[in-house]
Parts: C-alpha cells; sequence; structure tokens
C-alpha cells in the first residue's frame, strides 16, 4: 500500500470515529423526536450538562461508578421537569414553539451547567488506554476503537429495549400514533418521562466519550450542534440515519479539511458539515432513508 | 374616561388603513415622539451610549427578524451573520472608496446583506420549521469562519479588530451622544414605517398567507417562492443596516466576535419575548432583553452579593432560558398581548370588554 | 371591484363547454383513483358531483385545478389544455376552488382572508409597498371596498376583523367560500361547501351559490353528500363510482337512472 492511500484510510478512520460522537447526539434528537415530536434542541446542552455534573461531582472525590450513578438520577430528575413543566403544558403548540421552547431549555441549562460547576476545563479519565496499534498498514487509536465499541453496545441496548421490553413496545406505539396509544391505556405522560430519561442516558455516555476525548468544558455544547446537520441528513426519525449521517458528516468534514481545507484557509469543519447535508438535500430531498419529513413538518 | 369611542369609528376605508386609527392614541404618540427628540438635552451621555443607542440598532434587527419569522412563518438563527455582512460592506466601502457618503454606505450594506439573505434563503423553498431553523445555522457558522479566516475583508489589518473611522453625515461630524442619537433615531424612524407599511399591504399579506397554510397559498396563485426569498431579503436589509450602524456607532471598532451566534440567538429571544408577528414586539423585547443583565447586575450589586462576573452570566444566560420557556408556553404572542390588552381596556373603559 | 353591478339578469346558460374532461384517469401506484372519466361543464350551470366515498370525487376537482396531474386523458379550460399546468397558472385563468377540510389562514381576519383571494389583482411593488402612501393606498382602498361587498354579500359583518380560526365551521366554510368569489372567477370548485352544516346553514348556503351563480353569471362544480340539496341546486349531475363516471344528466335523469340506483342508491332497495 502506498503511504498515500494509507494516509487517506488514516483520515478517512479517523473522521468515522469522530462521526460516532456526532451519531451518538444525533441518536439523543432522534429518540425524544419519536416519541414526543418535539425537536430537542437542547440535546448538546444535555450532554454538556451530564459531563459537567459528573466530572464535578468525580473531582469531588467521589468515585467514578458512583458519580455516574448519581449523574443518571439527575438526568432522570430533569426528564421529570421536562415533562410536568414544559411538554405537559405544551402539548397543542406549532412544532416551531416547541423548537423555541428546547432553545429556552438548551440555555437553561448551560447557564446552570456553568453556576454550579465553574467554567474550566476539568480533565476526565475513565481509564480507556490511549495506547495506538496497527492493523495492516493503518495506526488504530485504542481509545477510538473503544469509543466505537460503546456506541454499538449502546446502539444494540437501544434496539434491544425498544424490541423486546414491554416499555419499549410503549414508546414504539406511541411513535407510530399517539391517539391509538393512549386509547390502549398508555399513558403518554410516562412514556415521555422515560424516553426522556433515556435520552438523558444517552447524553451521560456521550458526554463520558467526548469529556474523556477533549477535556469536560462549556464548548462541548458547540461541538453537539455538529449532530445537527446530521439530523438534516439522517432524518428526525431513523437511528439508522442518525449514525449513517454521523459517519458520512464526520468522515466528509475531516476529508474535505485535509485534501481541500488549506485552500479556504483551513478551519472549515465548523460549516462543512451543513454544505454536506444542505447540498444533500438538494440532490435527494427525501433524505438518507426517505424517511425525511421535509414536505409534512 | 380618555378615550371617545361613540361615533368615532372611521368613515372610510382610506382612514382605516391609518396606522394610529385613534385621536387619542395619536395624541400618546406625538407626546413620545416629542418626549423622544428632546431626550438627548437632559439624558446623560452614559444613558444615550450604553442603553438608547443599542436599542435602537438592535430594535432595527430584531424587526428584520420578525419580518421573516413572525410574518413569513421563517425560522432563521443566522441573523447575527447578516449583520456581519452588512458591518463588514460598510467597512470596506468606507475605508475603500470614502467619496460616497456614510448613509449610502449603510444602505448598501443592507443590499449587500439582503442579496446574501436572497441566496441563503433557497433552502426555505424545500425545508420546513426546525430543519430550516438548522440550515440557516449553515450561514451563521459560514460568516463566522468567513470573516475570521480572509483578512482583506478588514483591510489585511494584523489584528482581527479594526477601529471605525469617524464620519460625518452631510458634512456634520457624528462625534456626541447627542448626534448619534439623532441619526439612529432617524434611520430607525425611517425603517419602522416601511416595515409597518410593508406588513399592511398586499406583500405583508402574501408572507402571512405562506406562514399560515403554505399549500393553500400557492393553489390561490401566490407565488411561495418569491414570497419566501422577498421575506430573506427584506429581513437580511433590516439587519445588514443594524450590523453596519452597531459597528460604526455603536462599537466604534468591528470584530466578527460581535456577531457570533449568540447575538443570533438573543435577536431571537427579543422577538419571541416582544411578540412574534408584531413591528411593536419588536421595540418591546429589545428593551426587555437589553434591561435583564443591567436589572441583574444592579440587583446584585445592590444587595452586595458576593458573586462573580461570570456567575452573573450564567445566571443571564438561566434566566433567559426560562423567560424564553414562560413565554412559549404561557404568554405565545408576547409581551405585546399585554399591552394590547391593556390599551383595550383603556378604550372601552368603564365596559369591561374583552379578555 | 365593483362585483354587484356586473349583474346580469336571468341565468347566462349557454350550451358552450368551459371545462371538459376527457377519458381521464388518475393512478397512485396500483391503485386507480380515477379510469376514464369524461364530462363536460357548460357555462353558467351549477353541475355536481355525487358518488359513494372513495368514489374519486376529490381527486376529480384535484386533477382539473391542477393539484394532480392525471395519468392519461386531457382536461380543457374555456378551450385551453390544462392538465398539466400548475394550480397557481390555472387559478389565474379564473378558476378558484374550495376545500373538503377548509384551507383558510387562519390567523388572519375575515377581511384578510377575502383580501388575499384578490391577492392576484394587486400589482404594484415592493417600492410602492414600502412607501404605501399614493399606488399602495389606492389598491388598497379600492380591493377593499371590492371585498366589502363580498362581506355584505356572505352577511360576514359580524366577524370582519376575527381571526378566521376561531369562527364556527359553518362561518369559515362561507368565509372559504367568499374567498373564492373574491378573485372574480369564471369557475369555482366547491368540495363539500355544506358538509357539517345545520339544515338552516345549508340552505343559507344553497341560497349564496344560487345568488352567485345567477347575479355574477359564474359556473359551479359542487362535491355533496346531502341528494336533497344536490337535486334542488344542480342544473345537472355526474354520479361516479370506484373511479368512474356512471352516469351523467339531470336531476330527473339521474334519479330514474338504474345504473345510479343500484350503485349509489342500492341501499334503498
Amino acid at each position: 500500500m502506498s503511504s498515500e492511500i494509507q494516509f487517506f484510510f488514516e483520515v478517512l478512520l479517523s473522521g468515522l470515529l469522530t462521526g460516532i460522537l456526532y451519531s451518538l447526539v444525533a441518536i439523543g434528537f432522534v429518540l425524544i423526536y419519536k416519541a414526543s415530536e418535539v425537536f430537542n434542541f437542547a440535546q448538546g446542552a444535555m450532554v454538556l450538562f451530564a459531563a459537567m455534573t459528573l466530572a464535578g461531582i468525580h473531582g469531588n472525590g467521589v468515585n467514578l461508578v458512583l458519580s455516574g450513578i448519581i449523574t443518571l438520577l439527575v438526568m432522570v430528575l430533569l426528564a421529570f421537569s421536562v415533562e410536568r413543566f414544559i411538554l405537559r403544558r405544551i402539548v397543542n403548540q406549532s412544532p416551531l414553539s416547541m423548537f423555541m421552547a428546547t432553545i429556552g431549555l438548551s440555555y437553561f441549562l448551560l447557564g446552570l451547567s456553568q453556576l454550579v460547576w465553574g467554567a474550566d476545563v476539568r480533565a476526565l479519565d475513565i481509564g480507556i488506554p490511549d495506547d495506538q496499534f496497527i492493523v495492516g498498514e493503518i495506526m488504530i487509536d485504542q481509545f477510538d476503537l473503544t469509543v466505537a465499541a460503546v456506541c454499538l453496545i449502546l446502539v444494540l441496548s437501544l434496539v434491544y429495549f425498544f424490541q423486546r421490553t414491554r416499555v419499549g413496545l410503549a414508546l414504539r406505539a406511541v411513535a407510530d400514533d399517539h391517539q391509538a396509544a393512549i386509547s390502549v391505556g398508555v399513558s403518554l405522560h410516562k412514556v415521555w418521562v422515560i424516553v426522556w430519561s433515556i435520552a438523558g442516558f444517552v447524553a451521560l455516555v456521550t458526554g463520558i466519550v467526548w469529556g474523556a476525548r477533549l477535556g469536560v468544558q462549556p464548548a462541548l455544547n458547540l461541538i453537539a450542534l455538529k449532530a445537527l446537520p446530521v439530523i438534516i441528513l439522517g432524518g428526525l426519525s431513523s437511528i439508522p440515519g442518525a449514525i449513517v449521517g454521523g459517519l458520512i458528516i464526520g468522515a466528509g468534514e475531516k476529508l474535505f479539511e485535509i485534501y481541500l481545507g488549506s485552500i479556504f484557509g483551513g478551519a472549515t469543519e465548523s460549516w462543512v458539515p451543513y454544505v454536506i447535508a444542505i447540498g444533500f438535500l438538494l440532490v435527494r430531498p427525501s433524505g438518507l432513508f426517505g424517511n425525511n419529513q421535509l414536505g409534512r413538518i | 374616561m380618555f378615550y371617545r369611542t361613540a361615533r368615532r369609528l372611521p368613515d372610510s376605508y382610506s382612514a382605516q388603513l391609518s396606522i394610529i386609527g385613534r385621536n387619542e392614541d395619536r395624541i400618546i404618540a406625538a407626546l413620545t415622539l416629542l418626549a423622544v427628540l428632546t431626550l438627548p438635552q437632559f439624558a446623560s451621555p452614559y444613558f444615550l451610549k450604553a442603553l438608547l443607542i443599542p436599542f435602537l440598532i438592535l430594535s432595527i434587527a430584531a424587526i428584520g427578524l420578525n419580518l421573516l419569522m413572525g410574518y413569513a412563518g421563517q425560522p432563521s438563527l443566522g441573523s447575527g451573520a447578516f449583520m456581519a455582512v452588512g458591518a463588514y460592506t460598510a467597512y470596506k466601502l468606507a475605508t475603500n472608496v470614502p467619496e460616497i457618503p456614510i448613509v449610502v454606505d449603510f444602505a448598501i450594506a443592507g443590499v449587500m446583506a439582503a442579496g446574501v439573505g436572497i441566496v441563503f434563503g433557497l433552502p426555505s423553498l424545500r425545508m420546513r420549521a426546525f430543519y430550516l431553523a438548522i440550515a440557516t445555522l449553515a450561514i451563521q457558522f459560514f460568516i463566522e469562519w468567513l470573516f475570521s479566516k480572509v483578512a482583506w475583508f478588514w483591510n489585511d489589518h494584523p489584528s482581527g479588530v479594526v477601529s471605525i473611522p469617524q464620519f460625518s453625515v452631510f458634512g456634520i461630524p457624528i462625534d456626541t451622544p447627542q448626534k448619534e442619537f439623532y441619526l439612529i433615531g432617524i434611520i430607525v424612524a425611517l425603517m419602522t414605517i416601511l416595515a409597518l407599511n410593508l406588513t399592511r399591504s398586499h406583500i405583508g399579506r402574501q408572507w402571512m398567507a405562506v406562514r399560515d397554510n403554505e399549500t393553500a397559498a400557492r393553489l390561490m396563485g401566490i407565488s411561495v417562492r418569491r414570497a419566501k426569498l422577498s421575506a430573506f431579503a427584506i429581513s437580511s436589509f433590516y439587519c445588514g443596516v443594524a450590523g453596519a450602524l452597531w459597528a460604526f456607532v455603536y462599537l466604534k471598532t468591528l470584530g466578527i466576535t460581535s456577531y457570533s451566534i449568540d447575538v443570533s440567538f438573543k435577536i431571537m429571544f427579543m422577538i419571541v419575548i416582544g411578540g412574534v408577528g408584531t413591528i411593536g414586539g419588536s421595540f418591546i423585547g429589545t428593551a426587555f432583553v437589553l434591561l435583564v443583565p443591567i436589572f441583574l447586575s444592579t440587583v446584585a450589586s445592590a444587595l452586595s452579593l458576593p458573586i462573580s462576573t461570570g456567575s452573573i452570566a450564567s445566571m443571564e444566560q438561566m434566566i433567559f432560558g426560562l423567560l424564553i420557556v414562560y413565554f412559549v408556553i404561557v404568554e405565545p404572542q408576547g409581551i405585546v398581548r399585554i399591552v394590547r390588552n391593556f390599551h383595550q381596556k383603556l378604550v372601552s373603559w368603564p365596559l369591561n370588554v374583552g379578555r | 371591484m365593483n362585483m354587484l353591478p356586473t349583474i346580469r339578469t336571468g341565468r347566462g346558460r349557454s350550451d358552450s363547454q368551459v371545462i371538459v374532461v376527457e377519458n381521464v384517469s388518475l393512478r397512485f401506484g396500483g391503485l386507480a383513483a380515477l379510469t376514464n372519466v369524461s364530462l363536460d361543464v357548460r357555462e353558467g350551470e351549477i353541475y355536481s358531483i355525487i358518488g359513494p366515498n372513495g368514489a374519486g370525487k376529490t381527486s376529480l376537482l384535484n386533477c382539473i385545478n391542477g393539484f394532480y396531474t392525471p395519468t392519461s386523458g386531457r382536461i380543457t379550460l374555456g378551450g385551453d389544455e390544462i392538465a398539466r399546468l400548475s394550480p397557481a397558472t390555472i387559478a389565474r385563468s379564473g378558476l378558484s376552488r374550495t376545500f373538503q377540510n377548509l384551507a383558510l389562514f387562519k390567523a388572519l381576519s375575515t377581511i384578510d382572508n377575502l383580501l388575499l383571494g384578490r391577492n392576484l389583482k394587486m400589482r404594484t411593488n415592493f417600492l410602492q409597498a414600502a412607501v404605501f402612501l399614493g399606488p399602495t393606498k389606492r389598491e388598497e382602498v379600492k380591493h377593499r371596498a371590492a371585498v366589502e361587498e363580498i362581506v355584505h354579500f356572505l352577511q360576514l359583518e359580524a366577524v370582519r376583523d376575527e381571526p378566521v380560526g376561531q369562527l364556527p365551521y359553518g362561518t369559515q366554510k362561507r368565509i372559504e367560500f367568499g374567498r373564492a368569489l373574491a378573485s372574480e372567477p369564471k369557475i369555482i370548485l366547491l368540495d363539500e361547501p355544506m358538509a357539517g352544516m345545520t339544515q338552516r346553514e345549508k340552505m343559507e348556503m344553497c341560497d349564496f351559490i344560487r345568488s352567485a351563480n345567477e347575479m355574477l353569471n359564474v359556473t359551479f362544480v359542487l362535491i355533496e353528500h346531502d341528494i336533497g340539496v344536490i337535486m334542488g341546486l344542480s342544473d345537472r349531475i355526474a354520479v361516479l363510482d370506484r373511479g368512474l363516471r356512471i352516469a351523467e344528466g339531470t336531476p330527473r335523469e339521474i334519479a330514474a337512472d338504474p345504473a345510479v340506483i343500484s350503485a349509489y342508491l342500492g341501499v334503498e332497495h
């Protein structure tokens, strides 16, 4: 293998692995949208909030597992509050109003995280070795590989949850048809709390992985905005869409930056994902898996 | 009491079309205008400089976003970017072509922003609601990147933040807060009237039709494409002018960090709090959003609480978040609704009509 | 403007055909919504389309106003082929319609909804609109006067400035009819204009339709389920069943048609 091709594959791989991180945030969006038809702009803020809470508690001497459990409880509490004070009162509003409300929620969470835990960067060491090894002729970072494995396990357990458990079935029923679900006795309020809790859990996992890689800091929220073009690409209601979309965006922005970025002056990752997503939609308006509800929303 | 409604109904369609219908309201408007005009004579320069001038400039941007989002129903998180386009256009013109009067520069800044607005409004023909909101983030990030990378835009100055040259309007140097206030005041008044006119004409009616029911509008022969793109253009024009004034009159410097995504969000908060779909609401919301931080820091210092500025900033963020949630849920029509109800009560007093 | 002064006494019914539908078929995938449907609507008549649910009535209206493009067949409007034109273009050539599930602009007032019906007639540009005084104001006043005549005609004075979304269903149906009238069309397609109305509201609506037909010489094509209303109101009737046109004729002929009786009124036997 020539060194150029080898370099290409290394870039591609590193892009794909970053893409997995975007997919993690996007999955949080999709879960909430499917169950409550709310576009939760605050998913990125939830990632930050979870990561800061975990790092903050852990930083005060509590061991990692216990800090994780406490943080998870905090996220469940958040889900309860969101259902009680926002979702329940907002059912008959336009999708755009709900979107607005989640922007408000996002601001609230960002402010709260920084008020409680400060704005400094905290390192989060979760014990993943940062060694590198070589497969064939391509260098692979063990950390990245772990992240990919975590993502895979998370997705598989979500699939199991939705396909095999009673609660999961109720959630799917709600996603299919609100009215029908209510009429067979599924409590919408409970479903919302559960789904927001799961999204909180996904946010926590995302926060741990990202925090371990980049340090826990308020700027994590900006990186989470990268998941938004993933949503445009993959559609709001498809978990496979979120995963494949994340991989495309991750690989696309990395390849663009490495091979064309210098022409544009570098640091193109802030806008290239959006261009990829919008450009893709112009060619294929129905989105990645034909499930983009562009015309109907 | 003050209002007299008996035999005061408009007697022609022409009379009904006027912006301020009641004589009593005309008196109120005239008194307000008089107060505003004499304000610089007794207000402190700090008050003008730190409060009124930013208030007026941001009101223009809020009106711009309100035309797009409130009237035409197209959400945008890119107001800050359009402001930046206006600011850098005006800067390039003022520094490289000093022969052009500065007021014309401001107008060209608006036109340039309008052009960019049309281009970035194209996704609106395919996307709706939050998909579109996200697509508008593209312009925000792209413009932020562009104006931080391409030094040509700030005349290759080694630092990314450049200072704005002193300028004159019709030979009068704009060098005191009073003069700045009058200049901004005239521009704001003009642009407010133009916005009111657009919204009460068939153009505004088309925007609202597209907002309320796009399919029905299309079936009736309204060109949805034209309506959306024109809303993007006009809205961006307003943001562009506001952006130029923000740099030239308020900050006196130009740097891309003054037009970040936070600015875009703040402008959206202004119209959600003030009232989506009303011109008056844009002003009320802008005042409100500007007053919250001042109120917070005043309270903190009055109680001599040991709070760091960082904490105040975080609290401010939380309070804005709560306010947005509150208004979306409890008063989706914003503060302007409360003002209107009060006005309705005054008009119908002593009867109790309306809610 | 001046809608009512264009009153023509007596109905201007003639034998000239304004809409001709020729062998129109419409399929969605393997599903046939319409199969070789032919009919013609003559100038100045009230032409009704009836048939059981799912017979293809609304699909046919959607083909005529350009919302759907027929899979095959021809549709002409005043002699011009329109089957492949956009709804907006067809609207501009003098055809307007109402919808089964109402397509009003809910946040806008009655007046604004009616004015939007005349939107195509407003010609001033952006700059003129921004200045307002002068051409735009003259235009607004002129069209306002025209719309007020419709308000008066349909007795909508009490709800003139109300946002239409909060008004009773029957009133909204009337406003949508008014909006269709406001564009001064030659032809109006009405999709179930009386659905969900009380008997009294139905009578009023019939009155409005007949008055517009007689005084303004508007041709009507309407879908309606109330057979009593249809028989009294229509000049001619077409019957659709499962995408096929099974009969066409005067109310008397339709009532006596054995195919119709077995297919549509079959329950009575």
